[in-house]
């Protein structure tokens, strides 16, 4: 038998499922928080995972526009789901956060930069399309004259534990915008679940640090079988990926457009409730909250999320700049779907679906962006 | 504001719960009443300082005539006042009658009605009186009572977002209710302040605080019935603590939110 450690970058080995509870051990034991799928209040959410009984076994999501259902799937699968309502930004892109503290001191005033407490995270359970959703944070908030420094403390020492899709839902479009399903890179361990014969995982090294994680477990050497089983595996999703984006000429469509009759239809139907926004992987939008103590003695500063369809988000001296659902929407779509290729360089859209199956009155992405500037509509 | 400011704590027609949030501050109330001169608030103390007040807080709303001269009285002994909860801000449940027969609803509530002097309608402070601030909900939230004080002491205005309760809901990582249990949800189109409170416990918002800033309860409403609510509850989610509010009024009577069994009131509710 050929010799199989070290592992290496590109090394591909396989991991039982009792390694994965023994990977989970050793991340909680070396000082990292598991962050990683969760079953919460009839649906899957990110929290901590200490062991693989807090996975959610057997369990599969039905996602469509506004709606979302826990599922029983008949067998032990780990990861036999797509994306929930969380998305990892969560956990580094806080929701809400203390940037800065002013104490008064006599006549003095008192700075006080709250560093960041960081515990490491290792975020498990990473798909595809939520490893280009890290990427494009990394390109907004790292780095640069406005760089975050809050983010950029958390996202210092984060491992990613990906998870190939096996499935996908009728909402996931990745394989149009071009990051999924299969993800080749931006991990530090990718796995592939297999459920037959054996319940195992495929394990894929993607970085140094992910070499030396591989290094400490229980690896068997790959075999041919299972690199033709985790391809059938994975070829399902691709199957199964219900909806495209239609991204040829998506960018100057959605410029030449702003006043397109379609822009009022999506109005009609859109509550401004900020959800999409909410559970977008790469929506980075925030505000700032000055609060103070009764005492006047103590002001802290406060970056919490806030939404470009939140009417108070544009508003400057005098009134709001976006006053419709009208204005709103179109500021969120052209954004995400063009104006985001100039300013950062790709588009803003991973095609988790997210936007699609949160939005309460199901208003879907892929529909409204094909709709906008088509040449012959009816009704 | 000055160092210390004489407060006024004042009630209309209400059930005391907003005004009691000030003594359920059991963490900050030593803070609270260090920072400001409590002159008048029966709730909690027996001192009754004459005005006038630098904060005026009214809960409750206007259903009786003595409650019209009463609030502009309070309104121009009151440097600032700001009204709390869901019957100062928008009429309260009690203004469920607005949409019904007066002389019917006194007629099935009480024994003698002749000895009740109510007014037809319940409205809220607003609509006598100029405002300052608005404290939504019912109950309001201790927090917001707290922002609102905190700021005053300190002379700068109040942080009191107008966003749906969907943004704070999400913040929190609650799992949507609407999109995961199909449980009508009015959080979509109310007012933030109460942390998601609700839908946080699995329950769809009931609308407490009120209509969001710009709240498009048409959209929201077609998707209730498509999920199978019937058309006279969508009504009934819309028509409750703030019922009189402009834009649950609207979409709650489209939507049959009231059973007609009387004559409908002749001066359309206010």
């Amino acid at each position: 038998m050929e010799s199989h450690a070290p592992w290496q970058v590109g090394s591909k080995a396989i991991l039982s499922v009792t390694g994965l509870g023994d990977l989970l051990g050793r991340l909680w034991a070396g000082g990292r928080q598991v962050v990683g799928p969760v079953v919460r209040d009839g649906a899957i959410c990110l929290g901590p995972v200490r062991t693989i009984a807090d996975l959610p076994k057997g369990l599969t999501d039905e996602h469509g526009p506004g709606t979302y259902r826990l599922k029983p799937r008949g067998d032990e699968a780990l990861f036999g789901f797509t994306v929930g309502q969380h998305a990892f930004k969560r956990s580094i892109l806080l929701p809400e956060v203390a940037l800065v503290q002013l104490r008064r001191k006599g006549r003095d005033v008192e700075v006080e930069p709250a560093t960041p407490k960081t515990q490491p995270l290792a975020l498990l359970g990473v798909r595809a399309c939520d490893a280009a959703a890290l990427g494009i944070q990394d390109k907004v908030l790292c780095g640069g004259p406005y760089a975050d420094s809050d983010y950029e403390a958390r996202r210092a020492d984060v491992l990613v534990i990906a998870v190939q899709c096996t499935n996908a839902a009728s909402t996931c479009f990745c394989a149009s915008m071009g990051t999924g399903p299969h993800l080749s890179n931006g991990f530090d361990l990718a796995l592939t679940e297999l459920l037959s014969p054996t319940h195992r995982f495929l394990v894929e090294v993607g970085s140094p640090a992910g070499a030396t994680l591989a290094n400490q477990l229980e690896l068997t050497p790959v075999s041919e079988g299972d690199l033709s089983d985790a391809k059938t595996a994975e070829q399902a999703a691709l199957t199964q990926m219900g909806r495209h984006l239609e991204t040829a000429g998506l960018r100057e469509k959605l410029q030449q457009n702003p006043d397109d009759s379609h822009w009022e239809n999506v109005a009609n139907r859109c509550l401004s409730c900020a959800n999409c926004t909410m559970v977008c992987p790469t929506c980075f939008c925030t505000t700032m909250e000055d609060r103070t103590d009764l005492t006047g003695d103590i002001a802290t500063r406060i970056r919490r999320y806030d939404s470009c369809f939140s009417e108070a988000f544009a508003y400057v001296h005098g009134g709001s700049v976006r006053p419709t659902v009208r204005a709103r929407y179109r500021q969120w779509l052209t954004h995400k779907l063009s104006t985001w290729v100039d300013q950062f360089g790709s588009l803003g859209c991973v095609g988790c679906g997210r936007c699609i199956t949160f939005c309460p009155v199901g208003i879907d992405i892929t529909a409204e962006a094909k709709a906008v500037g088509a040449p012959a509509r009816t009704g | 504001m000055s160092h210390r400011p004489k407060i006024a704590v004042w009630k209309q027609s209400s059930c005391d719960g907003c005004q009691l949030s000030l003594l359920d501050c059991e963490d900050e109330l030593l803070a609270v009443l260090g920072a400001v001169d409590l002159a008048y608030f029966p709730e909690a103390t027996s001192t009754e300082k004459k005005g006038p007040y630098d904060v005026s807080l009214v809960e409750g709303s206007i259903t009786m005539p003595h409650d019209v001269e009463r609030i502009k009285k309070i309104r121009a002994e009151s440097k600032v006042l700001v009204t709390i909860g869901a019957c100062a801000t928008s009429g309260g449940i009690q203004a469920l009658r607005n949409f019904r027969n007066h002389a019917e609803m006194m007629a099935i509530v009480y024994a003698r009605p002749d000895y009740i002097q109510s007014l037809a309608t319940s409205t809220p402070i607003a609509d006598h009186v100029p405002v300052d601030y608005e404290l939504r909900g019912c109950p309001i939230s201790k927090e917001q009572l707290l922002e609102v004080l905190t700021a005053l002491v300190n002379g700068r205005s109040p942080r009191l977002p107008r966003h749906p309760v969907c943004l704070e809901c999400k913040i929190k990582g609650h799992v949507c209710v609407m999109v995961a249990h199909q449980t009508p949800c009015l959080g979509p189109v109310t007012h933030a302040g109460c942390g998601a409170l609700c839908p946080g416990y699995s329950r769809g918002c009931y609308g407490c605080f009120g209509p969001s800033d710009d709240p498009k309860t048409s959209p929201l409403a077609k998707r209730f019935l498509a999920q199978g609510v019937p058309a006279e509850q969508v009504g009934r989610l819309f028509l409750t603590f703030n019922a009189n509010a402009p834009p649950f009024k609207a979409e709650g009577l489209l939507h049959g939110g009231v059973e007609s069994k009387s004559a409908p009131p002749t001066n359309g509710g206010k």
